[in-house]
């Protein structure tokens, strides 16, 4: 009998394990000893870092997607429904139009996506560039801002931690281009008593904020949004006004995580070297979907994929899973439109980012056109 | 609360952020305190020494019940108490 390994989710972290495992595996593949599936709920894959460039027209929309069949291995097998319910004491997951399929090994890749209805008045009166149609939004209301306030709000948690410094230091760029950096009034708020969880990070916006005339406003936790006063209040009781509210909501993981029992959220717990889910011996979580106290990127997608596929291909040939996450993140910072800086760090190592150059900003410009290598298993 | 009643406490969820570089232990308190219900003890562990002072400093912001911090060898254990829904 072949064994069958499904992967449900079709973004970074499950084409990446898809490519790996069957490029590995192609001589028992081959042999119709094994067997991989995807099930992805849509057919193209779309490269959400771009989302960051497009919101000032610096990418278009077809830059940014590909056809997800074209980027798996012909020897992985698509399926273009959503999954609906996993029951992992049955080990079967069921999609929307009612197939049920059994595997041996499952892994979770169903990723992350704001859910700004957490929070009153967000929705009506608040903008955000992490998805398609509301990054569009956003940037006509930027082509067509004038002045005034702008006020930069952040929930928990969040996928990529350092986009929203990053549009930060762009819209100030980019607002300085335009000529109307005078007549914008820019608060960027953070959730805790600094300006980015990582202490590097935070040191390095506190440094250059002042310098730029970036206002910020710490221990900043959304409550509500009064759409009508164009107003935002946090948890912690201060209210500020806006004329446009940029907003990184809080996001939630997948329906299908919640609803079949496996995490709060849509969050699943894992086991943070392993990467297989809390309490199962077969099945994995990659990504954005983990409740690892990690950021949620791609890059950490990337490199986790690549201890899940060493232990897929070990425990199916000899039994064994001997490979370890070692907590690995890589991500670039944009300072501006024209120059960048990085952070890299596991469990062990403090991320520490060099000083700004042009040419890592034309690295990370560089990374956005050839990503598709990524997916593919080659970069 | 004394270190000795600490101890003996059997937390709702605990947070083992002692690695977590980034978004960070207070962040992930955040994310926690308004996931779980009411009467909820979060532990929060943590390899930040500035954790131990910015946590209840957050805590008394957002009117949460900060229990106390048992100090280990190299990282912190912090525990609250969600009292009111935020
Ligand atoms: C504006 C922005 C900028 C970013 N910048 C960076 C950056 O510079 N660097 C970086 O490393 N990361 C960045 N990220 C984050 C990065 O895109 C994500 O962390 C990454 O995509 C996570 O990979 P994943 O595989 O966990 O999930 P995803 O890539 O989101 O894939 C999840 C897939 O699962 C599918 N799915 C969901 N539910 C189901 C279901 N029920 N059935 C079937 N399929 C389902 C989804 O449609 C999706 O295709 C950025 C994100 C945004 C929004």
């Amino acid at each position: 009998m072949s064994k069958r390994v499904i992967i449900v989710g079709g973004g970074v972290g499950g084409t990446i394990i898809a490519n790996l495992l069957a490029k590995k595996m192609r001589p028992e593949i081959r042999k119709g000893e094994l067997i991989i599936d995807v099930i992805s709920d849509k057919a193209e894959h779309f490269y959400q870092p771009g989302l960051l460039y497009m919101l000032f027209g610096l990418k278009q929309y077809e830059e940014l997607v590909r056809d997800e069949r074209g980027l798996l291995d012909p020897m992985v097998e698509l399926h273009l429904n959503p999954a609906v319910g996993i029951d992992k004491d049955k080990n079967e997951v069921r999609l929307k139009n009612g197939v049920v399929m059994k595997y041996d090994i499952l892994v979770i890749a169903t990723g992350s996506k704001p859910a700004p209805e957490m929070i009153p008045g967000l929705k009506e009166g608040g903008h955000w560039f992490y998805e398609l149609d509301a990054c569009l939004k956003l940037r006509n209301e930027l082509m067509n801002f004038k002045g005034g306030k702008i006020v930069l709000t952040i929930g928990m948690p969040h996928k990529c931690p350092v986009a929203p410094l990053e549009v930060t230091y762009m819209l100030d760029d980019w607002f300085r281009q335009r000529g109307i950096r005078d007549k914008v009034d820019y608060t960027y708020t953070y959730p805790i008593a600094k300006l980015h969880g990582i202490d590097s990070v935070a040191q390095f916006a506190s440094k250059t904020f002042p310098k730029r005339g970036i206002k910020s406003e710490i221990f900043f936790n959304m409550k509500e949004v009064d759409p009508n006063k164009k107003t935002v209040t946090s948890i912690e009781g201060t209210t500020l006004k806006y004329d446009l509210l940029i907003s990184v909501p809080p996001h939630k993981g997948a329906n299908v995580i919640e609803d079949s029992g496996l995490g709060q959220g849509g969050f699943i717990p894992t086991d943070k070297f392993t990467l297989k889910m809390k309490d199962s011996k077969n099945i994995y979580v990659v990504g954005d979907t983990t409740n690892l106290p990690i950021s949620k990127a791609g890059s950490t997608a990337h490199f986790e994929s690549d201890v899940i596929v060493e232990n897929i291909a070990s425990e199916l040939r000899d039994g064994l899973t001997p490979f370890r996450y070692d907590g690995k993140v890589f991500c670039f910072i944009e300072t501006g439109l024209t120059k960048a800086t990085y952070v890299m760090f596991n469990y062990e190592t403090p991320p520490n980012p060099v000083a700004p150059s042009a040419l890592i900003h034309w690295l990370k410009l560089t990374y956005n056109k050839v990503y598709w290598l990524t997916p593919m298993g080659i970069l | 609360m004394t270190e000795a009643e600490l101890r003996e406490i059997e937390p709702t969820v605990t947070i083992d952020a002692r690695d977590a570089y980034c978004p960070g232990p207070l962040m992930e308190l955040i994310k926690e305190m308004r996931q779980q219900p009411v009467g909820s003890i979060i532990e929060l562990m943590s390899g930040d020494a500035g954790s131990a002072k910015d946590v209840p400093e957050w805590l008394n912001k957002v009117h949460q019940e900060f229990l106390g911090v048992i100090s280990e060898s190299d990282y912190w254990r912090i525990f609250s108490r969600k009292i009111i829904e935020i």
